[in-house]
């Protein structure tokens, strides 16, 4: 038997490693996904004030800190069992779009469009996003405005891009100016266009990537996202909504604190990830995804025009529920063009810039969850507190573990079609790469590589010999 | 009777001081800064860091220029790189005994410990952190004390007893076990002594005592209103 180990899997957010094992003729005989850090924060957490939770959270992640800070400020409003003021909601809502926004932009254009404009066998020297900037130099400047526009908006209301502590139990800090809004709405038609113009592009791209689309973790699954009152897409204050494998509905909104009722969690011997899956199927059934695909297959639709139009052409291009993995980069884009609309919306309310933003209380109950939609998916952040307020017990799950079991099935799918085992080529390991790429996993991670990842790929035989190398520098 | 005037030199700078002053306060009056933490004006001086320490001609030792008293003739050296040398180990030595953890701290950017080691140019400490388990005290109903962020500057114990006359606060263990302790090392929200009057949330250079409630980087303190209230009991007959 032969092992191929793909350390690290580049151009993702964190660190992971896949191994695949080959049977004597060279075919794949199973595939892990392994993410190699235990981070701990769930315990050593225990003991500090809740209060505290939004800013130590929001250090899992520099890429989505304000999806750590949302989820536990929300975990914290139960505590205090307050409802927060109209104008903190819209506030929070807002920082969360635009947080959306960015992150989708970073991962579209910055670390998977090189796969998708530049081709998976293109040049690994130039399969990267300065490779798409010589290639297509005005959709690389677009990709920097989105992020940009994005992050403008939460260094405005936050005063930080990355790791603010505005958000606070209650509310939030403090209101927001109305020179911001001006300007984020004389902004936001370009961002619209942009946006618009690279799902174009990208739906081009559909005939010669087929290969991709057909064998890229389509195993069929569950799939979940959250939901308003109305079916609608609801990224900051939703209730949990489970489809089937076929798209029939099987839990039509679960409140935040009920989340357990529907989630359980496995541990994997071979990760530090935990797998979470829909508790009354078990473990195989009851594997689902989140994400950009989790939630285009669970909704009923965005809410907002434009997103429900190309929607619409999403499912009669590939079906309802649609599987493949690769799909995952569509919904995302579609998404961001939904996150933009909304951002609209908000700043056209009339409350945004009320001056009212924060509500105070003490320890009115002892456990709290909070529940939102992050980037990569569902984001639950539950806290138990004693009578004083410190904390006692913690457990969060965060969006790439409820992909868990999918991205393993989806490695060892298309390890299957693409790798053949007696010769590796740089191109065929890429895909295995590009499907993890494809569910923009975030390994909670706060650890980045400075300057350009190597991928070293060895091929060994059974006595551990090294038989075949690959090396992307 | 008027103080008597004596004359010193401080980084060879001639200097009138008055009898009676610590080398800190003719420096300070003199427009010289030397750097302290443990000190603050209007509480009587502690000696308690050691980043005030200078070097004074005719002996080998350091001195705090807190608590050591001015003589006439005296040569007083602030700024020296044995002083820096000895000001950033005795920095790095208060950062590694507790867990402190700017990032997620009540005082961040608003901390004196934390501008203390900027000012230093301390960017990373040559000791091994000791990442004590450290309890936090959420018992009283309005303050917070997280051990994990206390430099024993005994600011706390000195603005309680001298400025609300409540002598809540102590220092008890010993070495590195040392702890500062709310009446009989009870919990706080249980001490029949403490008023909740703030002043040693005031006083607290860093985030080791806080407003509950206070998020990352909202805890502000108000030291000037200390030193105000103590200039204004000193006034009273």
């Amino acid at each position: 038997m032969k092992r191929i180990t793909i350390d690290p899997v580049s151009r993702i957010e964190g660190h992971a490693k896949i191994t695949i094992d080959l049977d004597a003729d060279g075919r794949v005989a199973s595939s892990q996904l392994h993410i190699t850090q235990v981070r701990g924060f769930e315990k050593f957490v225990e003991g500090r004030p809740f209060y505290e939770m939004p800013g130590i959270t929001a250090r899992i992640c520099g890429i989505c800190p304000v999806s750590h800070l949302l989820a536990s400020a929300k975990a914290c409003d139960q505590i205090i069992a307050v409802n927060i003021p109209p104008a903190a909601k819209l506030l929070r809502m807002l920082l969360h779009y635009a947080q959306t926004v960015q992150s989708h932009a970073l991962s579209f254009f910055y670390l998977s469009s090189p796969d998708i404009l530049l081709g998976m066998d293109s040049d690994p020297a130039k399969r990267n996003v300065i490779g798409v900037i010589e290639k297509h130099p005005e959709l690389a400047r677009l990709g920097i405005e989105l992020r940009k526009f994005g992050l403008t908006i939460i260094e405005g209301l936050a005063q930080e891009r990355v790791h603010p502590s505005w958000v606070v139990p209650g509310g939030v800090a403090t209101p927001m100016a109305a020179q911001l809004r001006d300007k984020t709405l004389a902004e936001l038609p370009t961002a619209i266009a942009g946006t618009e113009r690279t799902i174009r592009l990208f739906k081009s791209t559909f005939e010669s990537l087929k290969e991709e689309i057909d064998h890229f973790g389509t195993k069929p699954t569950m799939y979940a996202g959250l939901v308003d009152d109305d079916g609608n897409l609801d990224l900051y204050d939703g209730r949990l909504r489970f489809v089937d494998a076929v798209g029939d509905v099987v839990e039509a909104g679960i409140a935040a604190d009920r989340y357990a009722a529907c989630i359980a969690e496995a541990t994997l011997p071979h990760s530090y990830l935990k797998a979470p899956y829909y508790r009354p199927a078990g473990p195989v059934e009851g594997v689902y995804r989140v994400g950009p695909l989790g939630r285009i297959n669970a909704i009923d639709q965005y809410g907002t025009p434009m997103a429900d139009a190309e929607m619409i052409e999403f499912h009669e291009r590939f079906g309802r529920p649609a599987h493949s993995s690769f799909l995952y980069h569509y919904a995302r884009l579609i998404e961001l063009l939904h996150a933009l609309e909304r951002i609209g919306n908000l700043l056209n309310e009339p409350m945004i810039l009320d001056t009212h933003v924060r509500a105070t209380a003490g320890v009115n109950a002892p456990e709290g969850v909070g529940m939102i939609e992050a980037p990569r998916g569902v984001l639950i952040h539950h806290y138990k507190v004693d009578e004083h307020g410190a904390m006692t017990w913690a457990n969060l799950i965060v969006a790439t573990g409820h992909n868990n079991f999918a991205i393993g099935n989806g490695i060892t799918e298309v390890a299957e079609h693409f790798v053949d085992g007696n010769h590796l080529s740089e191109g065929m390991l890429n895909r295995l790469s590009a499907l993890v790429r494809a569910y923009d996993p975030c390994f909670s991670c706060s650890t980045h590589a400075s300057g350009q990842i190597e991928m070293k790929v060895e091929l060994r035989d059974v006595r551990g010999e090294v038989v075949d190398e690959i090396e992307s520098r | 009777m008027p103080q008597k005037k004596i004359s010193i030199r401080i980084d060879g700078e001639l200097v009138t001081a008055l009898e009676g002053q610590t080398i800190l306060q003719a420096a300070q009056e003199a427009g010289k800064a030397i750097p302290t933490l443990c000190y603050l004006e209007g509480l009587s001086p502690a000696g308690a860091c050691r980043i005030c320490m200078v070097e004074v001609a005719g002996t080998e030792r350091l001195l705090p220029a807190c608590t050591t008293p001015v003589q006439e003739g005296l040569a007083v050296t602030t700024v020296s790189a044995r002083l820096t040398q000895y000001r950033r180990m005795t920095v790095e030595l208060l950062l590694i005994e507790r867990n402190h953890v700017c990032s997620v701290c009540v005082s961040n950017g608003h901390c004196e410990l934390q501008a203390m080691a900027t000012s230093l140019g301390i960017t990373n400490t040559r000791y091994w952190y000791d990442f004590p388990t450290l309890p936090v005290d959420m018992t009283h109903e309005r303050f917070v004390l997280d051990h994990n962020r206390c430099i024993l500057c005994t600011r706390c114990v000195r603005a309680c007893a001298e400025l609300e006359g409540a002598n809540v606060w102590d220092v008890g263990g010993r070495g590195i076990h040392t702890r500062v302790t709310s009446d009989l090392a009870q919990p706080w929200g249980e001490s029949p002594t403490c008023t909740s009057c703030g002043k040693c949330v005031q006083a607290c250079p860093t985030g080791a005592l806080a407003e509950k409630g206070a998020a990352v980087e909202e805890m502000t303190k108000r030291t000037d209103r200390l030193t105000r209230l103590a200039g204004s009991k000193r006034a009273q007959p």
